[in-house]
């Protein structure tokens, strides 16, 4: 942490942030309203783009997801050994669970249970932070961080062994 | 192409005209493409081409194209709108108003001097004002995206002058229409009483209740609220002109008054409807503008043009200044600020279809030809200033 973010905002077309790097350059960031990113390094003066890299939403997330993954592991490992009693485990969609093909909202699984799920683990790349939205796929690892008790209840409702219906 | 006497030639000459205009201008939208120009200048020379005294005659299609072209006009005011958000536009104007000003009356007043020495009345000053005051968003939004400028540190003071503009027009068009109309001191200071009125208050509304305005026209579907956005442009813009405000002005509102993600969806599903319209809009100018009255007004319109290059430059530059920026980037912005484009044609074609001064609209389509040629020219100037700067780089 503790790089500083500049932000700019652009009327009409989205959202500039510029991060200060340790070694002296600058980075910018541009978000478009039409979901196009670009990826800006500045020139020696500082003011003007030397190189501008336009990135389509997938290539954005895609980037995102390469350069994020360590750092929810290690945030992840953080956690874990930070709060006492909690636990941090990854659990799997069965083939035969209920929930596969089905949005992560319906297992209501804080409501029910308490414990959070914070990232997705599929075909071995990392999708943080998922939405109520995000459809869960068999072989999926859901990545769920709460109180044992609670663990094991989550596991229980996606391999569809749970009894307490919500 | 003359128009056939009875009814179903007269549809299929109208369908053949306009589709032959389509796909021309189909064609023209990938050579601007392909050779990164903007297509504004393109479309107005295709109108030019095929307009009255041109290469060819088209009329069948005239009463179309010209109903076309209003809702080209309406259309891409409420775009305009809807691409800013309210607390942009107040933010905006805290922070660049003395921009503003400057902008206004440096680009203003080369316009309103030229038609008064050229003998054409106070209208039509007024008129040729607007048409010089004004860059064009669209043209340059798309050059800052197309030369990866957006993450420049000028550009927001670009964007700023941009938006005031835009806002500056909402209380310019109702004083133009109204002068156009006729009727007097008092007229014309009531109607502007109005549009300060409205303005304001449409502010305040998008700003506080934006809500429950995005509520009259928000839809789960895409349909639904296409026509519901478009029906409330339409039903405002018309109320608008009924009320001598202007119509664009009151769509430039409705834009405005939209707001979140309502109006993401809108400006996406509105995008392809006005890319259609304005298309045919400035085919239409170019159409009802007789291209030999280009030539006895080009050395007016390179004049001014090279004027208002002149004093656009001069804006920027102090914009950027202001803002903070090195010497490189100053120029940059100054030379991004030149293109002029829908807003002129805009004024040009409502004051000369008012029948204000005729040639303000050759004028006009010259002057926005000459402002885009001279920025594309001048593009790249300030890259090269880089290497005089600093050879050892």
């Amino acid at each position: 942490m503790g790089v500083d973010i500049a932000t700019r905002v652009l009327p009409g077309i989205g959202v500039c942030q510029e991060l200060e790097l340790s070694s002296g350059r600058r980075l910018g960031i541009v978000t478009r309203r039409s979901g196009l990113r670009d990826l800006v390094l500045y020139d020696d003066e500082g003011d003007g783009a030397a190189v501008d890299v336009a990135l389509t939403d997938d290539e954005a997330n895609a980037l995102a997801e390469i350069l994020g993954a360590p750092q929810l592991t290690f945030r992840l490992a953080v956690l874990q050994r930070q709060a006492e009693g909690l636990i941090v485990e990854q659990l799997p969609i069965p083939r035969n669970s209920p929930y596969s093909g089905r949005p992560l909202g319906d297992t209501q699984a804080r409501t029910r249970t308490g414990a959070s799920i914070v990232a997705v683990l599929r075909h071995g790349a990392a999708l943080p932070s998922p939405t109520p939205d995000f459809v869960l796929q068999a072989e999926d690892l859901v990545v769920t961080v709460g109180t044992q008790v609670a663990v094991d209840h989550v596991a229980r409702i996606l391999d569809g062994t749970d009894t307490t219906a919500g | 192409m003359a128009a056939g006497g009875g009814g179903e030639t007269h549809v299929a000459v109208l369908l053949v005209e306009l589709g032959a205009i389509l796909f021309a201008l189909g064609v023209l939208g990938r050579l601007a493409k392909r050779f990164h120009i903007p297509v504004i200048p393109l479309y107005l020379l295709a109108g030019l081409a095929f307009g009255q005294g041109g290469v060819l005659s088209l009329s069948a299609s005239h009463d179309f194209t010209q109903v076309a072209a209003e809702m080209g006009v309406i259309l891409l005011l409420v775009m305009l709108g809807l691409e800013y958000s309210a607390s942009e536009l107040r933010s905006s104007l805290r922070a660049q108003a003395p921009i503003g000003v400057l902008d206004g009356l440096l680009n203003a007043v080369p316009g309103a001097a030229f038609a008064l020495i050229a003998g054409w009345g106070a209208t039509a000053a007024v008129a040729l004002a607007g048409i010089t005051w004004v860059s064009s968003s669209g043209v340059i939004a798309k050059m800052l995206s197309d030369s990866g400028r957006l993450g420049n540190r000028e550009t927001p003071a670009i964007l700023g002058v941009l938006v005031i503009e835009d806002l500056a027009m909402a209380l310019y068009l109702p004083l133009l229409t109204a002068l156009l109309a006729g009727g007097g001191a008092g007229r014309v200071v009531s109607a502007v009483a109005i549009a300060v009125g409205v303005v304001s208050a449409v502010l305040i509304i998008a700003t506080r209740y934006g809500r429950h305005v995005t509520a009259l026209v928000s839809a789960k579907d895409n349909e639904s609220l296409l026509l519901g956005v478009l029906g409330l442009t339409l039903l405002v813009a018309g109320l608008a002109d009924e009320l001598k405000v202007s119509a664009a002005v009151g769509a430039f509102l409705v834009g405005i008054a939209v707001s979140g993600s309502v109006a993401e969806t809108a400006a996406e599903v509105l995008a392809p409807l006005r890319d259609v319209f304005a298309a045919v809009f400035f085919v239409f100018f170019g159409l009802s503008t007789n291209p030999t009255q280009l030539l006895p007004v080009l050395p007016l319109a390179l004049g001014l043009a090279v004027v208002t290059t002149a004093t656009k430059m001069v804006t920027g530059y102090v914009a950027a200044r202001r803002a903070g920026i090195k010497r490189r980037g100053r120029w940059r912005a100054a030379v991004t600020l030149i293109p002029h484009g829908e807003f002129s044609v805009v004024v040009a074609a409502l004051a000369v279809g008012a029948g204000a001064e005729e040639k303000l609209g050759p004028v006009a389509a010259c002057y926005v030809l000459i402002s885009i040629v001279i920025s594309s020219l001048l593009q790249r100037w300030p890259d090269r200033l880089r290497s005089e700067q600093f050879p050892g780089r």
